[in-house]
């Protein structure tokens, strides 16, 4: 589903993010890419959603090579993913219903059915009785599951969220992974970037370890506890 | 297909909402468009009654040959078949009695003739030559004049010919005007777009990383462009046909005061959708400067 080949990434300033990385993803998987900040993981993030493009190496996508596409079909490819994001990037000037409407006014589903959807995402979550409310009013747990359910109602076929456990408190923390082990379990393929290993133990996830820039396979040695 | 309908009633309601969302800085902008607009429609109306008016007149070239006033009927009636036989075009006789009764129906006039004591006009033939250069009808004129029994031979044409040079450059005063205006009102629109988009950078970044194309960011701008363009094309029409409905009664009385009948008139239907379509196309441009050099702007390099 996702094919990492011998990915270097190297930004403008000089700062090499990734060095050789290679690793694939199975559909369906659950898998959990950690290690410390600043190790790669969000730059890692950003390559399999198009959002940067790798300095040399390939990124495959559901068979697209994503260094080869045109500019103009970048928004589809992005489409096979519901992205969550580190600073969760929710609107504030709009209701949180608005707000998980927007993906699907991007891909032009009827006003009508687009409700629908984005209220039985929105009770997915449990917030559908804030649906009229601003995201700021919402605690950051909420605020989090907001995020999630804006990721996940165009139904991707990757949920690919980066540090969505960070800041929030233990139960808030739970209460999101247990949601990622739903999406899981009907069959979404799910890839995690977290630096909190706590959960590991829990959800029996495939662990990529980005250490500088590298990806170590899979059964190398894992630190215990918290990175 | 279905999608496309969606996305561009979406894409429209949005651009509405957005005028409506902020009424006092639309009414502004809509302000500004209008009477960009409406300069240089007031200037296209003016030239256009004025060539009607003067088109009340006389519309064709012609050469008058007046009759010297001893020559009787019978010579008119010699000097027609002559003229028929050699000028190649429309000749008509005019009876000095005919025009009298022309001149008397003619704007001013009347009282004037009335106290004439005799008719102090000839018989006289109006020519319409078919070919109206003016060097052609120059040389007519000088041969007609040496005709027995001819007095005088007018050539009709040269005010025309002024007055055409004058409505000529008229028009492209107003043309020149109308470039101004437009690039006044691409570039107002351009500022307000450009505004709307920082306000909505956010909201442009979060749906550009969730997959919409560059299409789903443009359209709404597109559309809120081309409505506000079309709708301050509206005010320019509204603008333009008040001040000519203020006018038509003071210039009427006018042209009574000259015992002529002229009816100011302010644009049409046709002329009014015109400028509601060149508006929205002038919003349209300006919304697609403003949003592709930001979408350029904000392209990862």
């Amino acid at each position: 589903m996702i094919s990492f080949s011998a990915v270097h990434k190297r930004y403008p300033t000089g700062y090499e993010a990734l060095r050789g990385v290679s690793f694939d993803v199975e559909a369906g998987e659950l898998v959990f890419i950690t290690g410390h900040s600043g190790a790669g993981k969000t730059t890692l993030c950003k390559l399999a959603a198009a959002i940067e493009r790798p300095t040399s190496g390939s990124v495959v996508v559901n068979g697209q090579n994503l260094a080869a596409l045109r500019k103009s079909a970048i928004p589809y490819v992005r489409r096979n993913f519901g992205l969550v994001f580190q600073d969760q990037k929710l609107l504030f000037d709009r209701t949180v219903l608005d707000n998980v409407l927007l993906p699907l006014a991007i891909v032009g589903l009827p006003p009508k059915e687009a409700q629908k959807r984005a209220r039985a995402a929105l009770d997915k979550v449990g917030l559908l009785e804030r649906e009229k409310a601003n995201p700021i009013a919402l605690s950051g747990g909420e605020q989090q599951r907001l995020a999630i359910a804006r990721a996940v109602v165009n139904r991707p076929a990757i949920l690919l969220a980066d540090e969505p456990t960070a800041n929030l408190d233990t139960d808030s923390a739970a209460d999101i992974m247990e949601l990622f082990k739903a999406f899981h379990q009907v069959g979404v393929t799910v890839i995690l970037a977290t630096h909190d290993t706590q959960w590991v133990r829990q959800l029996n996830p495939r662990v990529l370890w980005v250490e500088q820039g590298q990806v170590r396979a899979p059964g190398e040695a894992l630190p215990e506890g918290k990175a | 297909m279905n999608v496309w309908l969606t996305q561009h009633s979406v894409a429209i309601k949005g651009a509405w909402q957005r005028l409506l969302a902020s009424p006092l800085n639309t009414l502004l902008s809509l302000l500004v468009i209008g009477i960009a607009l409406t300069l240089p429609a007031a200037g296209a109306v003016l030239l256009d009654n004025l060539r009607q008016a003067a088109a009340g007149v006389a519309s064709t070239q012609q050469i008058s040959v007046f009759l010297s006033p001893e020559a009787s009927r019978k010579d008119a009636t010699e000097l027609e078949s002559r003229l028929r036989q050699e000028v190649s075009g429309k000749v008509q006789f005019v009876a000095r009695e005919e025009a009298l009764k022309r001149l008397q129906e003619t704007a001013g006039m009347a009282e004037l003739v009335d106290s004439l004591p005799r008719n102090p006009l000839p018989d006289a033939f109006i020519l319409e030559p078919r070919n109206a250069g003016p060097e052609a009808l120059e040389s007519l004129a000088k041969t007609l004049s040496a005709w027995p029994k001819v007095a005088h031979v007018q050539l009709d044409s040269a005010w025309i010919k002024r007055f055409d040079a004058f409505l000529r450059l008229g028009r492209l005063a107003v043309l020149l005007l109308a470039a101004a205006f437009a690039a006044a009102l691409v570039a107002v629109t351009f500022n307000t777009i450009r505004l709307q988009i920082l306000a909505q950078a956010d909201e442009i970044e979060v749906a550009k990383l969730i997959g919409a194309t560059d299409g789903f960011i443009r359209r709404p701008y597109y559309y809120f462009g081309a409505l506000q363009g079309m709708l301050g094309g509206a005010l320019a029409v509204l603008l333009v046909n008040g001040g000519v409905a203020l006018l038509a009664e003071p210039v009427s009385h006018l042209a009574t005061l000259y015992a002529a009948s002229f009816r100011l008139h302010g644009l049409g239907l046709g002329q009014s959708a015109l400028l509601l379509g060149i508006g929205a196309l002038l919003g349209w441009l300006g919304a697609q400067l403003s949003v592709g050099l930001y979408l350029r702007q904000i392209e990862p390099k």
